[in-house]
């Protein structure tokens, strides 16, 4: 019997007196999308956050067979899990290409290294062009390009992104979700978190429903999109 | 959310930071050689200066205060500019360094012959590095204004430590040191120290330095062990303090823990922010002016306590960024760097170059 790629066991965080996530418990399989959708204060960026070791939490969570808890954040960089923060956290006054070498910290590989910035051009021939500008003169998409590559950079097999489609004009929203897409036909599993419900059931295969840190409704994405309690809630009817 | 205004003032202006550019039309090799003709002619006034009788004695004394405050102002800049962090404990370093050094020369190796020098220096760095070292793994613990808290306690309890330490002098000072610096020293420690920032700076480490600066937990999300990286830069800063305290001793032969207090760490903030946070030239600039600044207002007598702090008062309304906070000069870039800044899309150098001429008319002073 196989682990499970990501399980997460009755999961909860608290800031201070505040619970954000109250007994979450999830699975995720290798190669899939998963997407957490919900009002703000849900706390689907508290679970992200959780995963990748930015807030203390009760519970587990075993990644690849391995239980997180107590592993530092830039460990579980290195174990494959890659957080794209909500408002990109590119730096601005660093170079484009000095954004991207920054996810390789710790790695000796130079071939690995270059393969995979290869990959990421690929993906993102924008970055490319743009290597030697600071990051913080790129448009809002370019910026959400960056921080999903640099995540990229660090060889991740699980990918967390938190409000890709924040602040971006529709078109732009949709090439990066095509991305994503490409991204997860190589194998890398991602868990996505969306104000943009519509959007989020679309690419997922499965999603949660978050309501005040609890899950309200779980199941494939279309059939979430059918339901008429999400669609009520969150797809606007 | 955490940082106090003071602390949020400090922030935004640290935030101001450009990468070094260059202005289209000059020529990288002719100020290439400009520079190195300017530091060898430095270099040969400093080596053969007092031999050939064109320095005397007080002028060398001036370029040995300028050369140990450049040491000084370039190590904190690496931590208050480079890495965005706030510390005002480089008088308790420089402290650590010019006692621990003295008590090697003077107590425990009295007979040492020319080698004791540098190795007095190097002691004085250690026992600083010690120092910072101790002061950082509880104070990178957290995020937020502790670092400041922290380095302001440390230099208080060092000077108040040192006063009640019968054993180094006490209040009384301590003295017997013989003049082991002298000014081919200085110029010799200058050039290491702030060639090891400007090589720490373009190093992958130093990137690793600016991101936590740009932000901490993005570059944390990165897998960039940040306390580490903070840990370490803190380290150097503080052993370069020390190494300044060491020369320090050993120039003015007689130190008293009044010399290094909150006044002390002061003046080397002046001279980060006069020459601008994050500018490897700007620490060196900064520090010479305020070297001489301070030397060429003494017929003011007390009034020059007044001057000083009301120019940093107009530096900060007209010029915020410092002398040079958004430059750095192109040939202490590395070639890698250079480039990149060069190809630079032009809606950056635009924006940057016009601010950075409109500016530059109001700093002649």
């Amino acid at each position: 019997m196989n682990a499970p790629f990501l399980q997460i066991r009755d999961l909860e965080v608290a800031y201070g007196r505040i619970c954000a996530v109250r007994g979450i418990s999830l699975e995720i399989a290798e190669g899939e999308i998963v997407t957490l959708i919900g009002a703000n204060g849900a706390g689907k960026t508290t679970i992200l956050r959780a995963i990748s070791g930015m807030v203390p939490y009760t519970g587990s969570i075993v990644f690849g067979g391995m239980d997180l808890h107590g592993v530092p954040a830039h460990r579980r960089v290195a174990l494959g899990i890659a957080h794209v923060p909500e408002g990109r956290g590119i730096f601005s006054n660093l170079t484009v290409a000095e954004n991207l070498s920054l996810a390789t910290w710790g790695r000796r590989d130079r071939l690995g290294i270059k393969a995979d910035l290869a990959r990421v051009h690929a993906l993102f021939p924008r970055l490319a062009e743009r290597a030697p500008q600071m990051a913080g003169t790129l448009s809002g998409g370019e910026q959400q390009m960056l921080s999903v590559g640099r995540a990229l950079m660090s060889r991740s097999k699980l990918l967390l992104l938190d409000e890709p489609s924040m602040g971006l004009s529709p078109i732009l929203v949709r090439d990066i979700f095509r991305v994503l897409r490409e991204i997860n036909a190589t194998g890398t599993t991602i868990l996505l978190v969306e104000q943009n419900a519509h959007l989020a059931l679309q690419l997922a295969g499965r999603a949660w429903v978050l309501q005040n840190g609890r899950v309200e409704l779980t199941g494939p994405a279309a059939a979430l999109a059918g339901d008429p309690r999400v669609r009520e809630a969150y797809l606007g009817g | 959310m955490r940082a106090s205004p003071l602390l949020q003032v400090l922030r935004a202006w640290t935030g101001r930071i450009q990468r070094p550019f260059l202005r289209a039309g000059d020529s990288l090799a002719a100020q290439r050689r400009l520079g190195l003709v300017l530091l060898g002619l430095l270099a040969a006034l400093c080596f053969l200066g007092a031999p050939l009788g064109l320095l005397d004695d007080y002028q060398q004394l001036l370029f040995m205060y300028a050369g140990i405050n450049v040491i000084l102002c370039v190590s904190l800049n690496l931590v208050n500019g480079y890495m965005g962090e706030f510390s005002i404990g480089h008088a308790g370093f420089m402290a650590v360094g010019a006692y621990a050094s003295s008590l090697l020369t003077v107590r425990a190796l009295p007979e040492g012959g020319a080698w004791l020098g540098p190795v007095a220096v190097l002691a004085g760095g250690v026992a600083a590095a010690i120092a910072g070292l101790v002061i950082a793994v509880p104070s990178f613990r957290t995020r937020g204004d502790y670092l400041a808290i922290v380095t302001l306690a440390f230099t208080m309890i060092v000077k108040s430590g040192l006063e009640n330490l019968e054993w180094v002098g006490g209040g009384r000072g301590l003295a017997g040191m013989r003049k082991l610096t002298t000014l081919p020293w200085v110029f010799a420690w200058t050039v290491l120290a702030v060639a090891a920032v400007r090589n720490i700076i373009y190093s992958r480490f130093g990137r690793a330095i600016q991101a936590i600066r740009e932000d901490e937990l993005a570059g944390l999300l990165s897998g960039v062990e940040t306390r580490r990286v903070k840990l370490i830069a803190f380290t150097v800063s503080a052993f370069l303090a020390g190494t300044a305290g060491a020369l320090y001793a050993h120039l003015v032969l007689f130190i008293t823990p009044r010399g290094f207090d909150l006044l002390k760490s002061t003046d080397v903030l002046i001279m980060v922010y006069l020459g601008g946070i994050g500018s490897i030239l700007g620490s060196v600039l900064g520090a010479t002016i305020y070297t001489a600044l301070l030397e060429l207002l003494r017929p003011l007598g007390v009034w020059r306590m007044v001057c000083l702090p009301l120019l940093l008062v107009l530096l900060m309304i007209f010029r915020p960024q410092g002398i040079l906070g958004l430059r750095e000069l192109p040939w202490l870039v590395p070639r890698r760097d250079r480039d990149a800044v060069r190809r630079r899309g032009p809606r950056g150098s635009d924006e940057q170059g016009r601010s950075s001429v409109s500016d530059a008319t109001g700093d002649s002073t």
